[in-house]
């Protein structure tokens, strides 16, 4: 069971950034402007640490989320796409313009079951 | 009244050393318009040794810039603000092309708010004086306030020229060399700037670089050469920059978002007078600039007993906004600045309702005809839920605002409180002990108390919480652009006696 999965579209476009940066990292972003959408980034650039909740692997990259945002969002399951567009932060998909979104539902009762009884 | 697209040229350059110059790479990104999708031009997709020699400029010349008197910047701030008000217009029409808002907008708040700020801090350093104290008969400390050097400064996209005159004016009033790098999906505003004010400051002072974040941002944010920087963006990025100013031990401001509550107690009804008219509006003013501001009051709390009196009047105020060409003046909300944002908008419409939440109104993206069809348009939407619905948490940043109710104080406090974030938010009471209890009680950096979204310059703002720190606008945004020289001078003629 998964809390978050990725389309194959957005895989397609982790698969060309990994071909070119190597290793990397989801990171859920919140906040102004851009935020509420993840980021990617090269494995490394980002200190992480316990106050960064691992979420699962797409695609190879491991998704983070801060463990306060993750309070408000751990009821529900995540799917990362990608769409056209163009975004104001370091993430790695903008300059081919594209970035990640997230598609959001609620986990269901079996799956709520597994991740938030552990 | 209707105004037009403007006319660009086909590609712009970045501003360095006082020159437009190419990027070094030669590589350009296609900026298109939100309000109907049309290309807008090419601007510079610079990379990281763009940003180095926009950096070293500003060094070069931060010395001479720095040296300058107060009253010699104080003018050549003044003169930019002249010449942004001698050409507000076309500032208006070419922010309302390049970001979708509507020209309402531009032409009253945006462009001659920029001129303001402009002004506010060529007399804030006029006006300024340092300390001394004698500390006894023979000693007197001197304090002198000395410019940081070189600043970093990167900008977001939802009020790109006003951004810009919160950031530049009082770095550059306190002597302070600067490279900005305005957000990719707007570069239109600071560009035009540029060239209006090409001749105003010595070459060097001030610095424009365009590209993404990832190319030219982050080269920027960690250089070792720049002695701050000034974010306005995420959380993510936010910590990003921080990272990079521990490498350099440099000093950072942040402000990050907010999620906003706006708080309406019992007494705004009190009487159906101008009073209620005010207040109905305030609560519409989740709607301002597509609901793009990071202080958006995307959180409405109601007083449960009038709860659906009042949100009968709210409804139908949001219901009446006009929503057409941006250009056209009687347009009250235009476009989402762009698709990624128009996208992710309607993906919170959906784990909205997925979670319970009521569509009041809205709730879908607006399809416009003709030449709008391309653009991003979202209807001014109202949900009904709790405040533990993600869309009660997260900045949707669009024209959406979430609602529900609050038994007493005690509650009130609770859920507006109830949030990672601590920008802004807003009172509404008739009652005077509320209205200087709630504020003094909610977490954030800024309470408006019956009223919404107004920004003076003379008055600070910025974040408790996760929406940053650091303050901007005010005077006291100078001390964030300075550090302090004590010059402690004896005037005794004797020695210690230890050695």
């Amino acid at each position: 069971m998964k809390r978050v999965e990725i389309t194959d579209k957005a895989a397609e476009v982790v698969r060309q950034l990994k071909a070119k940066h190597g290793e990397l990292i989801f990171h859920q972003s919140g906040g102004c402007c851009d935020g509420s959408a993840p980021m990617i980034f090269e494995k490394g650039e980002m200190y992480l640490d316990d106050s960064d909740v691992h979420l699962g692997n797409v695609e190879g990259v491991d998704f983070y989320m801060h463990q306060d945002q993750f309070e408000y969002w751990k009821h529900t399951h995540l799917t990362v796409d990608v769409t056209e567009g163009r975004g104001a932060s370091f993430s790695l998909e903008i300059p081919l313009g594209l970035r990640f979104l997230i598609h959001s539902r609620l986990l269901t009762e079996e799956e709520s079951l597994f991740f938030n009884s552990k | 009244m209707s105004y037009s697209k403007p006319k660009f040229k086909e590609r712009y350059s970045n501003f360095i050393n006082g020159e437009f110059v190419p990027p070094v790479g030669g590589e350009y990104f296609e900026n298109t318009s939100p309000v109907d999708g049309t290309l807008i031009a090419k601007y510079p997709r610079s990379q990281k040794e763009d940003v180095e020699n926009a950096v070293a400029a500003a060094n070069a010349a931060k010395e001479a810039w720095g040296n300058t008197s107060a009253t010699e910047r104080a003018t050549l701030l003044n003169k930019v603000a002249d010449i942004i008000e001698e050409n507000l217009e076309e500032f208006a029409v070419v922010e309302t092309c390049d970001n979708g808002k509507p020209i309402r907008e531009t032409l009253n708040a945006d462009v001659p708010l920029s001129v303001d700020h402009w002004r506010y801090f060529a007399a804030c350093i006029r006006s300024e004086e340092g300390s001394a104290t004698e500390l006894d008969q023979h000693t007197l400390s001197m304090n002198i306030k000395e410019p940081l050097g070189v600043i970093g400064q990167i900008i977001p996209w939802n009020f790109p020229l006003l951004m810009l005159s919160w950031k530049l004016p009082p770095a550059l009033a306190t002597g302070n060399c600067v490279v900005l790098k305005p957000a990719e999906q707007t570069p239109s505003s600071a560009t035009l700037l540029m060239e209006k004010i090409a001749d105003v400051f010595p070459p060097g002072v001030l610095n424009i670089v365009h590209g993404f974040g990832p190319e030219a941002g982050k080269p920027l944010a960690s250089s070792p050469n720049v002695d701050k920087v000034a974010f306005t963006g995420e959380t993510t990025t936010g910590q990003l920059i921080m990272q990079y100013a521990s490498k350099n031990l440099n000093p950072v401001t942040m402000e990050l978002g907010g999620k906003s509550p706006n708080v309406f107690f019992n007494s705004v009804m009190d009487a159906d007078d101008a009073y209620l008219d005010k207040a109905i509006e305030g609560a519409v003013l989740f709607a301002f600039n597509q609901g793009e501001v990071c202080t958006c009051p995307s959180r409405i709390l109601v007083q449960e007993d009038i709860y659906d009196a009042f949100m009968a009047r709210v409804i139908e105020r949001t219901e009446a906004i006009v929503q057409t060409s941006p250009y056209d003046i009687n347009s009250m909300v235009g476009a989402q600045a762009s698709n990624d944002q128009y996208e992710k908008i309607q993906s919170y419409f959906k784990i909205g309702r997925e979670e319970g939440a009521k569509v009041l109104t809205g709730g879908e993206a607006n399809k416009l005809d003709g030449e709008l069809a391309n653009g991003y348009y979202i209807k001014p939407t109202i949900l009904e839920g709790h405040n533990k619905m993600r869309v009660f948490q997260e900045e949707i940043f669009g024209p959406v605002v979430c609602v529900t109710k609050f038994k007493d104080e005690a509650e009130a406090i609770a859920i507006a409180n109830d949030t990672l974030y601590g920008l802004g938010a807003g009172v509404w009471t008739r009652d005077a002990h509320q209205l200087y209890r709630i504020p003094r009680a909610i977490k954030a950096g800024r309470v408006w108390v019956n009223c919404y979204h107004a920004y003076p310059a003379h008055a600070p703002f910025g974040g408790y919480k996760k929406s940053g720190f650091g303050r901007e606008n005010h005077l006291m945004m100078m001390s964030h652009y300075r550090q302090t020289k004590n010059m402690l001078i004896s005037y005794d003629k004797n020695k210690l006696g230890f050695f």
